[in-house]
């Protein structure tokens, strides 16, 4: 067990007020202990985190570019293998440098079996440079590359299913988190970086700037986004799902309203049809996960 | 001589930057209606909340951003949201 009173990210990083992700870092810490060596990538961790010459981190931490953190990892731990050192390896990367510009390393470090935890805090669009979409924007929410407009009502494609795409490469652990729940995301944490291999933690970090909501909204929001069905928290032991965050069902809407990103579903007109593509999207995440709480009829 | 490659900081550095005087609003904690859960602490992005000797909890205002977070997700609601005056 590690000590999860330790505040190994600090106080003094310049992220907006209210911000998932940097909330996210701080558990992933916890969860992590002090035995370990942190590589960012490129994103608005990153930024936020070490303008030179500050830093938030009080663990050994690197950045080298957007792309190659995985790679960088890899090097990273076979050096303390052949040391003969204990600290583990912890990747914190953001959805565009998971989902999009690191694949190639992500998918090599993989299949070679490195024994690192990779935790993508997926925010769902390239939130540092001016929330322009990725392959983790999910459907219909507007940004700065995929406007809602009148010819379009934003991003016209699906999420990436990042968390399948590393368990088929053979991850021993792939999971998904919610900064809604930091216990559960404590633990998973903690149970990746016992895990021998590659494992994958995917944390939902809701943006105030980006998304559009109130920083005091962050964790309501991400408990909405379980609670509807549109994320959902789970667990993979050796590409097998092994345990489910179960809800009681609420319709998309009440996700979809709390934000700007989707207010062209709502104004000027109510577009019924999107609302109901969207919610096609939470019903197939509960067929496919079992995510359903069957309540007794009276 | 050893050549220098990339930058370097001693850790935790960040300390040097006082977001507290980002804060629009301020957390006042009211101690009657506290019940020392915890859950501030915990979900504070800043991790900025602190427990005194008591075990009641403390913001660290000269980090404290006002985000409200504490506020919101105080199950005994007993962490008000204030204008600060400054």
């Amino acid at each position: 067990m590690v000590d999860k009173s330790l505040e190994l990210f600090d106080s003094g990083h310049r992220a907006c007020g209210g911000c998932g992700a940097a909330l996210a870092a701080r558990l992933v810490l916890k969860g992590a202990g002090k035995n370990t060596i942190v590589v960012s990538s490129t994103g608005c961790m990153e930024v936020f985190s070490t303008p030179y010459p500050e830093t938030a981190w009080k663990v050994p931490w690197i950045h080298s570019l957007f792309e190659n953190a995985a790679a960088v990892a890899s090097g990273v731990e076979a050096s303390l293998k052949k040391q003969g050192r204990t600290e583990k390896v912890v990747i914190m990367g953001g959805d565009g440098a998971t989902f999009d510009i690191g694949m190639i390393c992500i998918s090599g470090a993989f299949e070679r079996g490195h024994d690192f935890t990779y935790i993508c805090y997926d925010n769902e669009a390239y939130m540092n440079t001016g929330i322009q979409r990725s392959g983790a924007t999910p459907y219909d929410a507007s940004t700065t590359t995929s406007p809602a407009g009148k010819c379009s009502f934003g991003n016209k494609r699906p999420k990436k299913d990042m968390p399948q795409i590393l368990a088929a490469h053979g991850a021993p652990y792939v999971a998904t988190a919610s900064v809604a729940y930091p216990a559960d995301l404590m633990q998973k944490v903690e149970k990746a970086i016992n895990t021998k291999g590659p494992c994958y933690l995917q944390v939902h970090a809701p943006c105030c700037t980006g998304w559009g909501f109130e920083g005091e909204q962050t964790i309501a929001i991400a408990k909405l986004a379980i609670e509807t069905g549109l994320w959902v928290n789970f667990e993979m032991i050796d590409g097998k799902v092994a345990k489910v965050k179960k809800v009681v069902r609420k319709p998309v809407e009440e996700y979809l309203k709390t934000q700007k990103r989707f207010r062209h579903l709502f104004k000027p007109k109510r577009q019924d049809a999107e609302i109901a593509a969207i919610q096609a999207i939470a019903d197939r995440n509960a067929e496919k996960y079992g995510i359903d709480i069957k309540l007794k009829k009276e | 001589m050893g050549l220098a490659v990339g930058c370097r900081a001693k850790p935790g550095k960040a300390r040097d930057n006082r977001t507290g005087s980002w804060r629009v609003f301020k957390p006042s904690f009211d101690r009657g209606k506290c019940t020392k859960c915890g859950m501030c602490m915990t979900l504070c992005p800043e991790g900025c909340i602190h427990q005194t000797e008591e075990e009641f909890v403390e913001p660290d205002y000269t980090y404290c951003k006002g985000c409200g977070i504490c506020a919101e997700e105080c199950p005994g609601e007993a962490i008000a949201m204030k204008q600060e005056e400054k």
